[in-house]
């Protein structure tokens, strides 16, 4: 099912100054095609949450639309929408069991799509099948492991067959090594059932990892769209490019100067047809090469060893934040005895930024 | 160390000495109306002594209880007065704190505080008028108006809130995103969620019907309507005849035994009820 | 969403709100009215006017000052000792391990009973009759005492029972509600403090007493409210005629106006009981304003 928002804004009043709007969802235009798994990121209060509740229709838009396919679905209540929800805290019933808890939706079907008790327990049974938890079904939540729990969930949330699944932050409570495990089999299940999916999270290496299609949003407002790998290569702003990719990227103070990146007086990259002006400059850690007579300079502070490559961390006085860190292949040999490090940079890993607006350059 | 040890044990001895003192003290009277009531008549008013024990243990005073004063029609009364007075609670309080816990609506926090704060008033204050309207309305000597006045009870509408609110949020959520209505969502997930402070209510609810005795005092003067308590009133000033102790304590250990009993099954629960929010009056 | 349940959240209200309406909020304003309303009663039907005559007769009245001073003195007496005992008895439950659940079960019983019955049991062990000297005389007999009639005899003696039944009633309440107060505090304090050398009592002045002080401190304040308010364990031991026993209380006023062989002068009942809120409420207040400088929050 395609998922359309035009226009979608939502305010809330504010908690702490009265009669003063908060603007948690400004202006979503977006379109999500049919079956993809999406990844809705951004930091923690970006309005990411919002904006999957006014998608599964437990709150209403201040003004906009959402649609389904063609079917507008901005005043439908939740349960018109055909959509599943999965929560952080999966939000098990606990007092019922596994199966029970994935045939409560279908319990709750009217008119024509009521269903008898076989048929129900047919239905779970197939839900937790797909995600492989068909043995649990007299276990109570409590007796779940963290990833058992999340499976039930999901089970409950594709019972009905949803035609758009929302999931909130769906592997944060889950260890890192369940992390990974469950991050594979959410692709796996989307893939399976071909769901239009969209999840919600603030961790950037796993939208990147499943996504086919990830939304970066930032203050309420998305930032950019696109495929993962497409984001990460060509952010249109300052945000986006720090957002993305661990370790983060580099910031510098510098200067377009007559078509070269100026950066503390050293020009260190060629970039023509730029206008001129005070710029941030943005080095991707795998955008420095070591090169002896390279045009970047920087103190060398110190190196990790991180096995297959290894990590310059070295300081320069445009630097914003702390550190600058490179990463280069493992077999480079670097000199640490050095007081300096000459770096020459790769082209596509450098991004500049306008110094007022923070827009790509 | 030795001496320490000893000194200890001597503690130890004390404390144990008074708390079976204290035990003895609580216990004595239901032990005594317990004799008392199997003494015969006629046994107990030779006793100018009493005595700690009883050769002869009878029943009949526990027909005579029965017979003489309708205590059967007093304990029938008290547990239909029991019942309904709790169940209609129940109704009332449930999708009040429900209402109060999880919906949304203007003026919420308003009635939320006036309601906190005629918590403040004692029953002395308003049993006036509702004896009062009670007459107007021709209640007297009927189980309505009896039950109707003590069938909201502003504190355990806040207890249950409490306990409602502690749901999470996202359970509301899933649930109305499949579609469930709000009072299919009360009566299927949080009834059963809070069930142990529902009936935590429930017991203290009883236990509180069970011995009330001013409003049926006020409002009962048919014998037909009593309640145990103002039966085992009745009894101490006109009931066997002012003498017949074995039998008004047959009475007495009659009326007890059920919340004992009660008490006894549910020792656990009532105990953490109360120590969570009871208070005795 | 929201505007959408707002009806139905009212209705969901709606049973609550009526019954507090009708049973709270109205009696409440009407209270106000009855006790400003001079010379009326069921009888009459009507009131001569308005004014404070009522609270006049009722603070003159010989039964209702003798009511005052038997619940001033069932409150001074019994808030105290039986705080006081229920902090001992639950510093030694706490302090014990054999057999703790069965004293714990045993000292709440009288929570459960029905005190109009159990007070027929204190009444028959106290008396003292032709036939019987009763039980308690003839205890006091062995260590050279006796023969007085707790119940019917010299007020001294009556109020002796009251307030011993009353202890006896409260005590469960307190008891318990010390000893989970005792049993929440952290053991680490008191392992600390054993560590430093600390004697018991020590550790109980400066560690245990501090950290269950706000609990000490609601019972004080539900004690003073709850004892303002003794009237059924009185009827209990003596009667429903507390006046002619010279053993009412404040409470008891209050119904006796509003019924039975005195009764019929809901005006006068509605001042008594303006009089008793107006006390409670004074005592609850001064309560709560030393207990907010002395306790110690944890």
């Amino acid at each position: 099912m395609k998922v359309v928002l035009e226009n979608l804004t939502k305010r809330f009043a504010s908690r702490s100054e009265k009669g003063k709007d908060v603007t948690a969802v400004n202006r979503f235009n977006f379109e999500i095609p049919d079956g993809q798994l999406v990844g809705l990121l951004g930091p923690s209060g970006c309005g990411k949450s919002t904006t999957l509740n006014l998608i599964s229709g437990l709150e209403t838009p201040t003004e906009g639309r959402i649609l389904f396919g063609d079917q507008d679905v901005t005043n439908l209540p939740p349960e018109e929408r055909g959509v599943g929800l999965v929560f952080q805290n999966y939000a098990l019933y606990p007092h019922l069991t596994v199966e029970q808890n994935i045939i409560f939706p279908l319990q709750n079907l009217k008119g024509n799509q009521k269903m008898s008790k076989a048929a129900m327990h047919e239905k779970a049974l197939e839900a937790a099948k797909l995600v492989q938890i068909e043995r649990l079904m007299e276990r109570k939540p409590s007796q779940l492991s963290g990833g058992q729990q999340q499976r039930v969930a999901i089970a409950r949330a594709l019972v009905k067959i949803p035609r758009v699944l929302l999931l909130d932050e769906p592997l944060s409570n889950l260890d890192a090594r369940l992390r990974l495990q469950t991050r594979e089999e959410l692709r796996r299940i989307q893939r399976e059932t071909g769901v239009t999916t969209i999840f919600v999270t603030h961790d950037q290496e796993e939208a990147m990892s499943i996504s086919d299609l990830i939304i970066v949003m930032k203050e309420g407002i998305v930032n950019q769209i696109g495929k993962p790998q497409q984001v990460y290569d060509d952010p249109v702003n300052l945000f986006v490019a720090q957002f993305l990719g661990t370790p983060a990227i580099n910031v510098l103070e510098g200067e377009l100067r007559d078509g070269r990146l100026m950066i503390g007086g050293e020009a260190v990259l060629d970039m023509p047809g730029k206008a001129d002006g005070a710029v941030w400059a943005g080095i991707r850690p795998e955008g420095f090469v070591l090169d002896g007579n390279g045009p970047f300079t920087c103190a060398m502070e110190r190196v990790e060893v991180m096995g297959r490559d290894v990590s310059v961390v070295c300081t320069h006085e445009k630097m914003t934040g702390r550190n600058i860190r490179a990463i280069i292949p493992a077999e480079s040999r670097v000199d640490t005895d050095q007081k300096t490090v000459r770096f020459s940079l790769k082209p596509a890993k450098v991004f500049v930024f306008d110094r007022e607006s923070e827009a790509r350059r | 160390m030795n001496v320490q040890k000893k000194s200890g044990r001597a503690g130890m001895a004390l404390i144990y000495f008074f708390l079976v003192i204290w035990a003895l003290i609580v216990l004595f009277p239901f032990y005594w109306m317990l004799l008392t009531s199997v003494k015969s008549f006629a046994a107990y008013n030779s006793e100018y002594i009493p005595r700690f024990w009883t050769p002869n243990p009878t029943m009949e005073n526990y027909a005579s209880a029965f017979t003489t004063v309708p205590l059967g029609r007093y304990f029938l009364n008290t547990v239909i007065f029991t019942a309904a007075t709790t169940g209609l609670m129940m109704l009332v309080i449930v999708p009040a704190a429900f209402a109060f816990a999880r919906l949304e609506f203007r003026g919420k926090n308003a009635v939320f505080s006036f309601f906190l704060s005629l918590m403040m008033i004692p029953t002395e204050l308003v049993i006036i008028t509702n004896y009062v309207t009670i007459v107007n309305w021709n209640m007297r000597n009927t189980y309505w108006g009896l039950i109707l006045p003590s069938v909201t009870s502003i504190f355990y509408i806040y207890l249950l809130k409490e306990n409602f609110e502690a749901i999470p949020d996202e359970l509301y959520k899933a649930a109305k995103v499949d579609g469930t209505s709000d009072l299919k969502y009360l009566l299927r997930v949080m009834i059963p969620i809070a069930q142990p402070t529902i009936v935590t209510i429930v017991i203290l609810k009883v236990i509180e019907c069970w011995n009330s005795y001013v409003w049926p005092r006020l409002i009962t003067y048919d014998q037909n309507y009593f309640l145990v308590s103002n039966g085992i009133q009745q009894i101490r000033e006109s009931g066997f005849g002012r003498e017949n102790t074995p039998a008004m304590m047959a009475a007495v250990v009659v009326i007890s035994i059920p919340l004992i009993v009660l008490f006894l099954a549910f020792r656990k629960k009532i105990m953490a009820g109360v120590s969570r929010g009871g208070t005795k009056g | 969403m929201k505007t959408k349940n707002n009806w139905k959240a009212w209705l969901y209200l709606l049973p609550a709100i009526l019954f507090l309406a009708v049973f709270m909020v109205y009696p409440l304003i009407d209270v106000c009215v009855y006790a400003v309303e001079e010379n009326y009663s069921f009888a009459q039907g009507e009131a001569t006017g308005i004014g404070l005559a009522n609270f006049r007769y009722v603070l003159s009245d010989p039964y209702f000052v003798q009511a005052v001073r038997n619940t001033f003195l069932i409150v001074i007496i019994t808030v105290p000792l039986s705080t006081g005992f229920s902090l001992l008895i639950a510093l030694g439950l706490s302090s014990v391990k054999r057999l703790q659940n069965a004293f714990q079960t045993i000292y709440f019983l009288p929570y459960v009973t029905n005190t109009l019955a159990v007070g027929l049991v204190f009444m028959i062990l106290f008396r003292k009759t032709d036939y019987t000297e009763g039980l308690v005389n003839l205890l006091l007999a062995k260590i050279g005492l006796g023969g007085v009639d707790f119940i019917e005899g010299p007020y001294w003696a009556k109020m002796f029972v009251m307030c011993f039944y009353t202890i006896w009633v409260v005590m469960p309440f307190k008891i318990l509600i010390l000893t989970s107060a005792l049993a929440s505090v952290n053991q680490d304090y008191y392992k600390a403090a054993k560590v430093d050398g600390a004697s018991s009592f020590r550790i109980f002045r400066k560690i245990t007493l501090p950290m269950i002080s706000s609990t000490v401190f609601y019972l004080i304040i539900t004690g003073f409210i709850g004892a303002f308010k003794a009237y059924s364990d009185e009827v209990a031991l003596f009667g429903t005629n507390l006046n002619a026993a010279g053993m009412n209380t404040i409470v008891g006023y209050v119904y006796d106006m509003l019924y039975g062989s005195s009764g019929g002068y809901p005006s006068y009942a509605a001042a008594a009981a303006l009089i008793l809120f107006a006390i409670v409420f004074t005592i609850t207040y001064i309560n709560l304003t030393v207990s907010k400088k002395t306790v110690q929050y944890v």
